[in-house]
């Protein structure tokens, strides 16, 4: 059996661990109050792009832009996965991973990749045999530019017809406690989406058609892109305060053990002390 | 009261106007645009510049770094690659300025800076004034 000095040193160790999840499980409550709202101010601009572009499915029907016409033949597939930088959110990525993994093994094509975030970086390195953009450290108040490299070499290579269809996988935001992996085919995109004003019409183009259609076409990839990376950044941080959460109370429990286990040996050694000095005493009388 | 039609001005990442207008006018890449309520559908580039968003006497102006415009009869929709409100963005500037100016002043160093913070001071307040009567027309 431990010593009492050897179990208190324990309880203290334990005690500190709980004092730094405590801490963290704050953090990420403060965290992720912010990055919800950065979703919902997110939200404005995608909508708005989405009602632009469905209105323009809807006028232009004939103009068909790479963007959105769906190729015969899929040789190969691009999959954009957003991921944490770091750990200790629980199974967030894991699932996630889950998620890709099954993409790349049901695919009947060569599957390539680009990442946002550290994690997937490192994960879909080891699933696929090209990883062709990766970005990390992605800041907590992210900015669109923080992904435009990435999705720029996605959209480039399925310009060049390196990759027929393009994937992105993030974890969407249900609430606190449950956040699921979402795997939404981004290129080609835009299918049957309804519009807000049937009837035949067209709009009036400044400057022309073609390169309003293009800069549009491409904004809503990356739209959809960035709203997925905010949607990640509340579930990594929602995921990581009740991972804290639990470690906390979880060593809340190890300390009472450990409490109850202290107390039995301090007791032990009290009865040992007394029945040594009573035999001492018998033997001296 | 006049037609309006309803303006909605966002960046990827917040929403920077949103509001009912009697006419717009935008930065287009082939030059300014005015729109007024029950405008042909039109989608136009935009440059950098200045979003003039005008209902009645009230005029409200949004700086935009480019992006598109969509416009229907109804709505108008900005997507802002970047944007930034003059109102907010101006005011806050000045205050920061005039808190600084203030501090100046307490601290009283020497006759030369409190003359110039003075100086400032002056500057600022009346910076925030204008702001504040551009704001409330």
């Amino acid at each position: 059996m431990a010593t009492a000095k050897e179990i208190r040193g324990q309880i203290k160790a334990v005690q500190n661990t709980a004092k730094i999840t405590k801490a963290m499980e704050l953090v990420a409550a403060s965290k992720m109050r912010k990055a919800q709202d950065n979703v919902t101010a997110g939200r404005s601009y995608a909508e708005g792009i989405q009602r632009v572009i469905a209105n323009l499915m809807q006028a232009h029907p004939e103009y068909s832009h790479p963007f959105i016409t769906r190729r015969e033949q899929v040789k190969k597939i691009g999959i954009i996965v957003i991921a944490t930088d770091k750990g200790l959110c629980g199974g967030l990525n894991a699932n996630a991973f889950k998620k890709a993994l099954g993409l790349v093994q049901d695919a009947k094509v060569e599957v390539e990749a680009y990442t946002i975030g550290r994690r997937a970086g490192t994960f879909m390195r080891k699933i696929v045999n090209g990883l062709e953009a990766a970005t990390e450290e992605v800041p907590d108040a992210a900015e669109m530019s923080d992904i435009l490299g990435v999705v720029g070499v996605a959209i480039e290579h399925f310009m060049a017809d390196k990759v027929d269809e393009v994937y992105l996988l993030y974890s969407e935001f249900v609430n606190t406690m449950t956040q699921s992996p979402n795997l939404v085919q981004l290129l080609p995109c835009a299918q049957g989406m309804e519009a807000q004003h049937p009837g035949y019409w067209d709009y009036l183009y400044e400057p022309e058609s073609k390169p309003v259609l293009d800069g549009l076409l491409r904004r809503y990839v990356e739209s959809i892109v960035f709203q997925g990376l905010l949607e990640n950044k509340a579930c990594e941080h929602s995921a990581r305060m009740v991972a804290m959460k639990s470690a906390t109370d979880n060593a809340k429990g190890i300390v009472q053990d450990l409490k109850i286990t202290y107390n039995k040996a301090r007791q032990a050694g009290i009865t040992q002390e007394i029945a040594e000095i009573c035999s001492g005493a018998a033997a001296s009388a | 009261m006049a037609a309006t039609v309803s303006v909605l001005v966002a960046t990827p990442e917040r929403e920077v106007y949103r509001g009912e207008a009697e006419m717009l006018i935008a930065p287009g890449i082939a030059g300014e645009l005015g729109i007024l309520p029950k405008h042909a559908p039109l989608l136009s580039a935009l440059t950098a510049g200045e979003l003039r968003i005008t209902r009645g006497e009230e005029v409200d102006e949004v700086f935009v770094s480019g992006g598109f415009m969509e416009v229907q009869p109804d709505m108008i929709t900005i997507l802002a690659d970047s944007a930034e409100r003059a109102t907010d963005f101006d005011e806050a500037q000045a205050q920061e300025a005039e808190r600084h100016a203030r501090e100046l002043l307490e601290k009283r160093e020497g006759d030369i800076d409190l003359a110039m913070a003075e100086a400032e001071l002056a500057i600022m307040a009346s910076r925030l004034e204008w702001i504040k009567k551009k704001k409330k027309h």
